[in-house]
């Protein structure tokens, strides 16, 4: 499990001293105290501005996953949308979006998942994902993987496979929670920033 | 193509087949243009990407605004194409930086839509794209936003406009480029 943590970083899996990775760190804007106190948050908003470092962050998704036969990359809202389609485009593969309750029109499958207060629920359309398919989730960052544990089992719910967990940014293992149901996860860079994260 | 239509665009018909109506959602009476088929569908999503890259690849646009949360979905693709940068609209309280906002009218009350200070610069030549446009009010104060900071609005781009609520005529005199039509 150890080794498994500390090999999740793209530059521990072929991409070291890839200065691609330094330039989509270099564009990621840490909002300190956001959304409170204590959280230096992670802004990704600012990467999407850089056109090459935004293209960068998709081209290195991309050649990772376009000769695993990957038919699905599911996307987390709302900042899993700002990469996953691209990414799906392609790499030939469909999209589909994750989504909160409530928005998706059609029947839906939901899998709660924990905040640090309470609930939420991810929801996903049942005619999306079928059995056998092979699937990537992506969403901008990872923390404690509970919104990517709850992605992986409503794929799991329809007999999907996932292949792998790919985030832009990845928290590193200090607070002991990685809760990816023996799932592999890729990310791309470390966060910026002191103490907490988000 | 005084309507900014792709009339005779084969690729068009592909699209349309692929928009799942639901009915009576959110609520009764409301008939729901669900793009999620269209991305199950590579060729077709390709395809509606592939026709705003075209209309747009020499129109020296330098910002695609998409507004939260369909617009996410074709907005970033259509950026990277043309090589411009992507500006997400968000509902209130989601961006984390300093923002600015514009209301626009709910059926019932109102709502905001916010964007990063800085994000967008005088200048900049903005593409601002939703899934969809009823009755222009989000479109409407997307334009507002961009304006706002100085920015050009050189078009609106939709994949299907609902022609009966008019929301063409509430753009600022804009132009819109819609893909399907549904009546």
């Amino acid at each position: 499990k150890e080794k498994e943590r500390e090999t999740m970083f793209a530059a521990e899996n072929g991409l070291k001293g890839d200065p691609r990775l330094e330039a989509i760190s270099a564009a990621i804007r840490v909002v300190p105290n956001f959304p409170k106190k204590g959280i230096m948050f992670q802004d990704i908003t600012t990467l999407l501005l850089d056109h090459k470092a935004f293209k960068h962050t998709i081209d290195i998704f991309v050649d990772r996953y376009k000769d695993m036969q990957i038919s699905v990359v599911a996307g987390v809202e709302a900042r899993g949308f700002m990469f996953g389609p691209s990414i799906a485009l392609a790499i030939g593969a469909k999209f589909v979006p994750l989504r909160k309750p409530g928005k998706l029109p059609g029947k839906v499958i939901s899998e709660s998942y924990e905040l640090e207060y309470g609930h939420d629920r991810l929801e996903m359309h049942v005619d999306a994902v079928k059995p056998l398919e092979r699937v990537i989730i992506i969403d901008d960052l990872v923390a404690t993987g509970g919104t990517l544990s709850a992605a992986i089992s409503l794929m799991e719910s329809q007999g999907a496979e996932v292949v792998e967990c790919a985030c832009v940014i990845g928290l590193p293992e200090v607070k002991g929670q990685h809760k990816l149901k023996g799932k592999p996860l890729y990310v791309l860079v470390e966060p910026s920033g002191l103490d907490e994260f988000c | 193509m005084s309507r900014n239509k792709q009339e005779e665009d084969p690729r068009i018909n592909g699209i349309k087949t692929k928009i799942r109506v639901v009915p009576d959602f959110p609520k009764k009476g409301i008939m729901f243009q669900d793009i999620t088929t269209v991305l199950l569908d590579p060729k077709a999503f390709k395809d509606t990407i592939d026709l705003f890259v075209e209309r747009y690849r020499d129109k020296n646009i330098s910002v695609v605004a998409g507004i939260e949360a369909r617009g996410f979905l074709f907005g970033p693709p259509i950026a990277l194409a043309i090589g411009a940068k992507f500006v997400p609209l968000r509902k209130p309280k989601k961006l984390p930086g300093e923002t600015i906002f514009e209301e626009y009218e709910l059926e019932y009350g109102n709502d905001r839509l916010e964007m990063h200070v800085g994000a967008v610069e005088v200048g900049d030549r903005a593409l601002v794209v939703d899934d969809l446009i009823a009755t222009g009010g989000t479109l409407c104060a997307a334009i507002k936003l961009l304006e706002r900071v100085g920015a050009e609005v050189v078009e609106c781009a939709c994949v299907i406009e609902l022609p009966e609520l008019k929301g063409r005529q509430r753009l600022k005199g804009k132009p819109l480029c819609m893909l399907v039509e549904y009546r």
